[in-house]
């Protein structure tokens, strides 16, 4: 196979990067993902000659990456690769879109985001060309881009008969704000920390560590710890905002008020910590501005035990409530085999069965030490993400006390040293949605020269889409919280 | 039934006792506080600070585009600026957000949010709002979310977030307010019937914040609308918008 063998978070030249032939980057993509492999990111970058496609596929159980390219002339064509394997099919959108280059063969070769559509400027948001069907007693219902709660726009078009779901088509792109670009003018932490606001400390430490390969800066253990003391945080808040929000979709009301509050004390901690609820202002490439010291550590700790009692109660009585059961059971599911050929991943993946998880798989910073044994679900229900919630909210408190030994409060601060030319590095990060992965190129003098960040939302969106069908249309909102995908991590 | 009895008295009263009066943890970074005199920094404000909120010789920092990232004062070898953790920072014009040398929180407060006559009469018992995010990244948002939540619980002053704008005596605008945004924003201001507030939640909202750059946002809902009250942070603490909207009320 003509892909270069490369790590996570390790930096490598550029011009090791096999340069093959369009055609043979399709068959070999599809080829390596059906025997095992999978799709991390799959982008376009804009060189003399055209435009370069990167393909990276992840080697899970061997902790290894693959990467590829193949130049393809402006406006110009080659074999798609989603005829043969479907994971790839919003990656070639992406990349027609941005570039105008066509994958030929692409079954479903529709806008992504509209921003200023390469290939058609003159498209607009309002014509988006939805999938019609027909028939005596079908209806469609559009909601959106602005929903009834406080929440992102998108615009979602179920096509019904009576109650029952046939088919849902999201439309997204209304958060479009240009981050990849501005990331390339700016080259800035604070972009990372906006991407997507639930997973500041997520992005921000995939921007990080990625800065961190291409400059090859060490970064010490006690800032790792933090580092990943704060993404669990965040995981476990998230998670309790979410079971609060379900609860709250199902007219459950302790539920929701019970994990509303718990939610508030844990991001309550990670402000104690670093002054942002959300994390923000504290990952910062080198390291940690703010440490975790002895008195700190004491309240978080004392906060994890206290809260997890009533973690425990409150979802032992909330899991056994029949009313609770029977609106979360059977309820969007999407089974192992669809999870692993859309390309699902994260937390939504392995309630479905198909366990990745980067802590474990491609371990990062403080996970070298503190191994992370993946969780999963086998039903792929919204009970089983829900329930897979309250798992991982017990796990991350876990890491977070074991994470705790290697916190010395030390060397916070490394300082960066100069960042390499000609270098590229994809920087995989398990944020609570899944994985986040940034792949980074330098150019000769060492600045930016492409940033493609990919959210976890970006391969769940599709799984929302098939987790509705032949549900009931009053059953979409707790589907759809049931995964609470970011729009603007998929907007970017 | 026994479970959710011992749940509930588990529960408690979450609820802050008194919102305004509200104190949050000194870590949080808020009202920036300049020393009196401070005339220039010792280091180059473009270079530290990410939006421009920090202007130098003399010396402000403009709350509106501020992120609320505390690198100028760490930058500060004198400690000439120091982030408080001070969270009344709404304002009701975009001036009153830019903070000078030796400006004192407790006057600001005291000035920053006028409460009109006409508005204490329409709204001050009860206030609908509906919100729309236009790019924003969901920090704000989340945040909003938690203003209804069983600590913050803002529903007790009669103001709350509706689903229709129909039903809705405002707007509150999050996000930098992207392009393919504009359109619904629009709409969804003009379906509210007049007379109607306008709130600009966050700083994205009120300057396009980080990414005002960008080719991709359309702003001139702010050169048509004249914002009534505007709430900084990156994110809005709930306290800072719940606490910017009573005052906006004429709750002392
Ligand atoms: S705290 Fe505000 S003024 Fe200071 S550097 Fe950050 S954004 Fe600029």
């Amino acid at each position: 196979m003509n892909f270069l063998r490369i790590k996570s978070q390790a930096a490598v030249k550029r011009e090791l990067i096999p340069d093959i032939a369009p055609e043979k980057l399709s068959a070999e993509t599809a080829l390596m993902c059906n025997e095992g492999k999978r799709i991390v990111s799959l982008f376009g970058s804009r060189e003399d000659a055209g435009v370069r496609v990167y393909s990276v596929l992840a080697d899970d159980e061997a902790s290894s990456l693959y990467v590829s390219s193949a130049l393809v002339k402006e406006g110009g064509t080659y074999p798609s690769i989603t005829s043969r394997l479907f994971s790839a099919q919003l990656f070639e959108r992406e990349i027609h879109e941005e570039f105008g280059i066509i994958p030929e063969g692409h079954p479903w070769l529709k806008p992504v985001r509209y921003p200023g559509h390469a290939a058609d400027k003159n498209l607009k948001m309002e014509e988006y060309p939805f999938f019609i069907m027909e028939g005596n007693q079908v209806h469609e219902v559009a909601v959106g881009p602005v929903h009834a709660g406080v929440i992102e726009p998108g615009h979602f078009r179920f096509m019904c008969t009576g109650e029952k779901v046939h088919h849902l088509e999201i439309q997204l792109g209304y958060q479009h704000r240009g981050v990849e670009k501005l990331m390339k003018e700016k080259d800035s932490v604070f972009l990372s920390e906006s991407t997507a606001g639930d997973t500041v400390i997520g992005h921000s430490l995939a921007y990080c560590r990625a800065k961190e390969a291409l400059s090859g800066t060490e970064v010490s253990d006690s800032a790792e710890a933090v580092r990943a003391v704060m993404l669990e945080l965040e995981r476990a808040g998230v998670h309790l905002g979410d079971l609060s929000a379900l609860a709250g979709d199902i007219a459950y009301l302790p539920g929701n008020a019970v994990f509303g509050a718990i939610r508030t004390m844990i991001i309550n901690t990670s402000l104690a910590i670093c002054g942002s609820r959300f994390g923000r202002g504290i990952i910062r490439p080198g390291g940690v501005v703010f440490g975790i010291d002895g008195d700190l550590q004491e309240q978080v700790n004392n906060t994890l035990d206290e809260y997890e009692k009533k973690i425990d109660l409150t979802c032992s009585v909330m899991f056994e409530a029949s009313s609770v059961l029977s609106r979360m059971q059977t309820t969007g599911v999407v089974d192992k085999k669809t999870a692993e050929e859309i390309g699902m991943t994260g937390m939504a993946a392995r309630a479905s069965g198909y366990e990745v998880d980067c802590r474990a798989d491609h371990p990062f910073g403080a996970y070298t030490h503190v191994p992370v044994y993946k969780r999963g679900m086998k039903n792929g229900d919204v009970f089983a993400r829900a329930y897979l919630r309250y798992v991982e909210i017990k796990q991350s408190f876990k890491l977070i006390r074991e994470l705790m030994d290697y916190n010395r409060n030390i060397n916070l601060m490394a300082d960066m040293k100069p960042q390499q030319p000609s270098m590229f590095v994809v920087s995989l990060t398990e944020g609570w949605r899944g994985e986040i992965s940034h792949c980074v190129m330098t150019d000769k003098e060492g600045k930016i020269e492409r940033y493609k960040i990919k959210d976890p939302s970006f391969n769940n969106w599709p799984a929302l889409a098939l987790a509705v069908r032949g549900n009931g249309i009053s059953d979409f909102p707790l589907c759809n919280k049931s995964f609470n995908l970011s729009y603007c991590g998929f907007d970017l | 039934m026994f479970g959710i009895i011992k749940v509930r008295i588990m529960q408690g009263d979450q609820a802050i006792p008194d919102v305004k009066k509200a104190v949050l943890n000194p870590a949080f970074r808020g009202f920036p506080v300049i020393s009196p005199g401070c005339g220039r920094l010792s280091f180059d404000a473009d270079k530290i600070c990410p939006t421009g909120a920090l202007k130098n010789d003399p010396v402000s920092i403009d709350m509106g585009k501020c992120v609320f990232c505390g690198e100028c004062g760490r930058a500060c070898k004198n400690a000439e600026i120091e982030m408080s953790y001070c969270h009344h920072i709404s304002a009701d014009s975009r001036e009153k957000l830019i903070i000078k040398p030796g400006d004192k929180y407790l006057e600001f407060e005291d000035a920053a949010v006028m409460a009109r006559a006409e508005i204490k009469r329409l709204f001050g018992r009860s206030l609908k709002l509906r919100q729309v995010s236009a790019g924003g990244c969901n920090g704000c948002e989340m945040e909003l979310n938690a203003c209804t939540n069983v600590n913050f619980d803002m529903g007790r002053f009669g103001i709350d977030f509706v689903a229709s704008p129909r039903h809705a005596d405002g707007i509150v605008i999050t996000g930098p307010v992207t392009k393919n945004m504009a359109p619904a924003l629009e709409d969804t201001y003009k379906a509210i019937a007049s007379p109607k507030i306008i709130i600009a939640a966050g700083t994205c909202a009120i300057s396009g914040g980080i990414f005002k750059d960008s080719e991709e946002l359309d702003r001139s809902f702010f050169d048509r609308h004249k914002v009534d009250l505007y709430v900084p942070g990156c994110q809005v603490h709930p306290l800072t918008f719940v606490n910017g909207v009573l005052r906006f009320l004429g709750h002392k």
